[in-house]
């Protein structure tokens, strides 16, 4: 149905040419899903707008052709381009809030493409678009149609953007990171609607994603790009179980999966001895019923309520939750960022929550108790360069001055793997894996008992998350430290944590051995959040 | 989008274009009306510094046989109804103006800076009272509000410098107010309270200078605007006093004389004084492109 | 309530801490001018003892503090004194000049908008092109001007040169009469009394002021229209709506300039203010009797009742606009009051 040959896209920048595509070539049959996977920077997205033809100002199709149900849509004039897209071809999105109109109600964005590809007319355009919400399994549809984006949750908007894609039946949809940023069970939630969706219209469906967890469980054929090439194509299992291609290889590796441990996420020949790892039995840190009410628009309320757990002495601790369920309020109050509503923060036998926050700082056991962020780039000062990062906490905590400390930051850069050079780079001269370096070494600089890591990999490659999850374990091996470890993705926490606790709507539903949680979930919602987890086929390559 | 950034790989600080000279560079030559603007300033503080040493005649010598003469080799601008040759107190005044402008506007930066930072770290209710009294300033009509200050203060050159400060400050206090409420909770200013920071030093430290870019921005353009200022209150009898050569005043005495088709009076004061306010403008666009992080691709 | 509603309210409550403000303000500033109201009163030949009978008069040999009182007791009462200068209630002299004021500013803002609103997004959609630049560079000329400069600029070319346009003293030439007063602005009252011939010389005499104020406000409409277009066309649901194939006209106006329009709406109270100041130079320039320049003369004699009312009539004039602009913007964006 759709046929892309040799298609490549270059972008001016002020740095010259940048060819994004490099000459791609692939087919999409009729009713046919196929997932188009790579990491940033690979091509995936810009294919997809090339053929839609709706690059970006600078963008520009160099060579190749793209032909749909025999239509030239490199030819064609952008009056019938537009006939095509929303009628034939359709496109979602990701981050769905953004991709909706906010001052227009969804109702009358759903009219506005009924209208235009005269699938209704002014007299039937409301019924028509009530039906289409009524498609993508909206509740109460007629009573959504008035409604404004900014109204409604994240899952709800992107069945809006699905609901306007598909309100033309159109024949082919494009679906670009429809899921990233949305919690994993809205993430089934959604992916299961459009692939009922495109099975019972005979639809064709291209899924662009960085996940090929994801792409393996909802395509029917996979091509993995990388910096604008196709290294290979084939159908989910041939790819898990033998990818041909080395980058595929890494790929599979890295991506976190039942059976997996820790080292196979890396290449063969990165894979080094698992560290010794000594949890002691005395606990280091004791939170005791703690509790956080915000002041909110109808009376406070509760994101924390009244929990209680214990990290023991090098103790690896996960806590799950999807958004909203209290996970960062409660580790911004450990690390003594925010002030519990009441409850106690045990640690080292002290109560660290009688000191506010604001006087925290001068605390002696400020310098047990660091974190890792969760947007490493948002974590660094744009004036300020990696060595001042990584020096600002020996300087201010310990009084570390001079060739002391340069010595110092040096040591810890070794330590975490971060290139000597790099240190006088402003953060926006560095990858987004060598951000996260520097804020880890910054957070361990002091050497903490506790380290709390808020979903430390949630913005990078799996490919270097990969690393940087490994770099974690040595690092709490080699200097006995305990973690906290925040995160959304049960993959991860299975491989980093050795007790795992699972928070909803600011309470611990479920706790226990991670094995023990994950293996057999006694908890309805644990079942839900671990059957949402896109699982790849196991591969031979572990 | 994300397939829209650079790649994985970082970028060679050898690369030109990485470095902040490197980018000046960069959009100095997609913008030349930048450059222009740039080469203007430059000519306007040689006038502010050298201009006095340099003109040909007195500012204030009058010479009643020559007056209101058309612009010569003599007077290239002309001379004035007093025969004062118009091109030297034109030439004069750039540095009474500018002076006025720089002083109104780093007093207006300097608080606006402080009550805005406080206002936008801390939050509550001093946000509240410190917008309740910006917009209490921001409800008169800003000229209008110097005006009556300086009338009350007297016509003194220092009174027009405080009376352009205070209509100033809510514009530099909203800006830095919402410059540091966005950083407030960014992981940088948090991750500095983990390495041992007071607030205060979170505030000064790590936060406020990243509200400095925009805040050139700011400066550039209110300078313009403060010279504009000046040289209306002076117009209408405010302020400097006749027979100091500065351009409101001599655009206000020229207009007595446009009736009667002497033109140059008011013409040439009032051309300079657009000038400068121009290249303020000008170069306030040109800090803005310079500063705007999404023209740093 | 509605939460539009309880917005709209809290808006309202927020004004009342700015008029008291206001109010202070403007006791104080006036009772810093310099002169001796009682003095003035009291006229050239008065002697010491009956300027003191004048100030006692006044209520002006009282403390400050129970001044102030008297102050706001009159402004209760709507009283706002007596001009030194027309021997006017300050009342009536505002009420009769604030329509010339009114009259101007609103034409040379609708004006204004009418050519920088399709100029910022003419620049928005060729951004980087010259048509951009040379849209940036003509509209930072504009704002560059000193509105009292460019008003006499005018006046040479268009009346002592060209003599196209009346010469500019005041609203109307003395060849008509001024139209049966109904809401004070010339060019209504003149239509309403079917009068186009004077209608015509009202319009005459306003265009080159208006010109004036316009081109001085020119550059934030157009700028902010521009950036306020740029950032809708870069969201991302601007690429929803074009890979939805909705019509490029669709999508940029009904999608992009519907989305821009409200961060140029706020904008336009901010401009409000600055052309409201920018009248008392463009009144004197052109001898317009509105507030302005009645405002000048009182401010050179320390007429300090007119200073005052007129100090008031603007802030307060700027406030209810202010208001007036949020709850536009409230009935505008759905997104008010909720989040």
């Amino acid at each position: 149905m759709l046929s892309i040959n040799n298609l490549s896209v270059a972008f001016k920048t002020r740095k010259g040419e940048v060819n994004a595509v490099r000459g791609i070539s692939l087919n999409v049959a009729k009713g046919e899903t196929l997932g188009i996977v790579g990491e940033s920077g690979s091509g995936k997205s810009v294919t997809s707008y090339a053929l839609m033809r709706i690059l970006d100002a600078g963008g520009e199709i160099r060579t190749g052709d793209v032909t749909y149900s025999g239509i030239d849509l490199r030819a064609a004039s952008e009056k019938d381009m537009r006939d095509i897209r929303g009628r034939e071809i359709s496109m979602i999105f990701q981050n769905p809030r953004a991709a909706l109109n906010p001052i227009r109600r969804v109702g009358h964005q759903i009219e506005d493409v009924l209208i235009r590809h005269a699938q209704a007319t002014r007299q039937d355009a409301k019924e028509k678009a009530i039906a289409a919400l009524k498609a993508v399994k909206i509740n109460d549809a007629a009573a959504r149609y008035d409604a404004y984006p900014f109204e409604l949750s994240g899952g709800m908007c992107q069945r809006i953007v699905i609901a306007i894609a598909l309100a033309c039946k159109p024949r082919l949809l494009i679906a670009d990171e429809p899921t990233t940023g949305l919690d994993i069970t809205t993430q089934k939630a959604v992916m299961d609607l459009v692939g009922d969706l495109a099975k019972a219209r005979g639809m064709g469906m291209i899924l662009i994603t960085h996940d090929l967890g994801l792409a393996s469980q909802y395509c029917d054929r996979i091509v993995v790009m990388k910096d604008g090439l196709i290294v290979e194509e084939d159908v989910p299992a041939q790819l898990f179980t033998n990818p041909q291609h080395a980058y595929t290889r890494k790929l599979v590796d890295a991506t976190p999966r039942l059976g997996a441990s820790l080292r196979t996420l890396l290449p063969p020949e990165a894979r080094r001895p698992e560290p010794k790892l000594r949890v002691q039995s005395n606990p280091l840190l004791e939170v005791r019923d703690l509790v956080k009410t915000y002041p909110g628009k109808s009376g406070p309320v509760q994101a924390v309520k009244g929990i209680s757990f214990d990290i023991n002495a090098g103790q690896s601790l996960g806590l799950v939750g999807e958004s909203g369920s209290g996970k960062s309020t409660t580790s911004e109050m450990i690390v003594r960022l925010q002030d519990p509503s009441s409850g106690n923060i045990i640690f080292d036998r002290q109560d660290i929550a009688a000191t506010p926050s604001a006087r925290f700082m001068r605390h002696p056991m400020r310098r047990d108790i660091q974190m890792v962020f969760q947007d490493a780039t948002d974590s660094l000062n744009p004036r300020g360069t990696a060595a001042a990062a990584i020096a600002e906490p020996l300087a201010r905590i310990d009084g570390m001055r001079g060739s002391k400390l340069s010595a110092r930051v040096a040591e810890l850069a070794e330590l975490v793997g971060l290139p000597q050079p790099l240190l006088s780079r402003f953060p926006h001269q560095l990858s987004g894996g060598q951000k996260a370096r520097v804020g880890i070494a910054r957070a361990i600089a002091l050497e903490p008992k506790l380290l709390i890591l808020d979903e430390p990999t949630a913005a990078l490659d799996v490919s270097i998350q990969a690393i940087v999850l490994n770099l974690l374990v040595d690092l709490r091996a080699q200097m006995g430290m305990s973690y906290l470890f925040v995160s959304h993705d049960l993959n991860v926490v299975r491989l980093l944590c050795d007790e795992v606790l699972v928070m909803k709507q600011g309470d611990i539903v479920d706790r226990g051995p991670t094995a023990q949680v994950m293996d057999t979930p006694s908890h309805p919602y644990t079942r839900a959040l671990i059957e949402a987890a896109p699982q790849p086929p196991k591969s031979v390559a572990a | 989008m994300a397939d829209m950034t650079a790649p994985e790989t970082p970028r060679a600080p050898a690369h030109q274009g990485d470095t902040t000279l490197g980018h000046i560079a960069y959009v100095l030559r997609d913008n030349p009306v930048t450059l222009l603007a740039f080469a203007m300033l430059a000519f306007f503080l040689g006038c502010a510094v050298f201009g006095p040493a340099l003109v040909p005649y007195d500012p204030l010598a009058t010479h009643a046989a020559r007056a209101l003469e058309a612009p010569s080799w003599d007077h290239w601008f002309g001379t004035d109804n007093l025969g004062r040759d118009v091109f030297s107190r034109v030439i004069v005044a750039t540095r009474l103006d500018l002076t006025i402008s720089v002083a109104a506007v780093a007093l207006s930066f300097a608080l606006g800076s402080v009550l805005g930072s406080i206002a936008g770290y801390w939050g509550g209710w001093l946000d509240a009272v410190l917008n309740r009294c910006l917009d209490t300033i921001m409800a008169f009509p800003l000229f209008v509000l110097a005006m009556g200050v300086v009338a009350a203060l007297g016509n003194t050159v220092e009174n027009i410098i405080y009376a352009t400060a205070i209509i100033n400050i809510p514009f530099y206090a909203r800006l830095v107010r919402a410059e540091v409420n966005i950083r407030r909770h960014a992981g940088f200013a948090q991750a500095a309270k983990l390495a041992g920071n007071s607030d205060l030093r979170v505030l000064a430290v790590h936060i406020f200078p990243n509200a400095l870019p925009p805040m050139m921005v700011q400066v550039s353009l209110n300078l313009g605007w403060a010279i504009l200022n000046a040289a209306g209150l002076s117009f209408i009898g405010l302020g400097v006093r006749p027979p100091t050569p500065e351009w409101g005043i001599m655009v206000a005495e020229g207009a007595n004389f446009i009736v009667s088709g002497e033109w140059w009076l008011a013409l040439f004061p009032g051309l300079w004084l657009m000038l400068a306010v121009f290249t303020f403008n000008l170069l306030g666009d040109g800090l803005r492109d310079i500063v705007d992080p999404r023209k740093r691709t | 309530m509605s939460p539009r509603a309880k917005m709209i309210l809290g808006r309202v409550a927020q004004a009342i801490p700015v008029i008291l403000g206001v109010v202070v303000i403007s006791f104080v500033l006036t009772r810093a001018l310099p002169g001796d109201p009682a003095a003035y009163f009291a006229g050239p030949a008065a002697d010491a003892e009956s300027i003191a009978e004048i100030r006692e008069a006044l209520g002006l040999d009282k403390p400050l503090l129970q001044q102030f009182f008297y102050y706001v007791g009159d402004l209760a009462r709507g009283e706002l004194g007596t001009s030194l200068t027309t021997g006017q209630t300050v009342l009536a002299d505002l009420a009769a000049r604030l329509p010339a004021s009114l009259e101007l500013t609103l034409v040379a803002l609708l004006l204004s908008c009418a050519i920088a609103i399709p100029l910022g997004v003419l620049a928005a959609t060729r951004p980087g092109t010259w048509v951009d630049h040379l849209c940036r560079v003509l509209v930072t000329a504009g704002v560059s001007m000193p509105t009292f400069f460019t008003g006499i600029v005018l006046i040479y070319v268009f009346y002592y040169l060209t003599g196209l346009a009346p010469s500019p003293l005041g609203r109307l030439d003395f060849i008509y009469l001024s139209p049966p007063h109904v809401t004070g602005f010339y060019l209504i009252d003149a239509a309403v009394a079917g009068d186009f011939e004077t209608w015509f010389g009202a319009l005459k005499q306003l265009i080159l002021p208006a010109t004036t104020l316009a081109l001085f406000t020119l550059a934030p409409i157009a700028r902010m229209t521009r950036a306020a277009m740029l950032s809708a066309l870069s969201s991302d649901f601007i690429r929803t709506a074009r890979a939805a194939g909705l019509g490029s006209r669709k999508v940029l106006y009904g999608y992009a300039f519907r989305n821009a329009l409200l961060p140029v709406v706020t904008t336009l109270g901010m401009v409000f203010s600055f052309t409201l100041g920018a009248n008392v130079l463009v009144e004197k320039v052109f001898a317009w009797p509105g507030i302005g320049s009645y405002a000048v003369e009182a401010l050179v004699v320390s007429d300090y009742a007119a200073v005052q009312g007129f100090v008031l009539a603007m802030a307060l004039l700027f406030v209810v606009l202010n208001l007036i602009i949020d709850i536009a913007y409230a009935l505008i964006d759905p997104r008010i009051g909720l989040n």
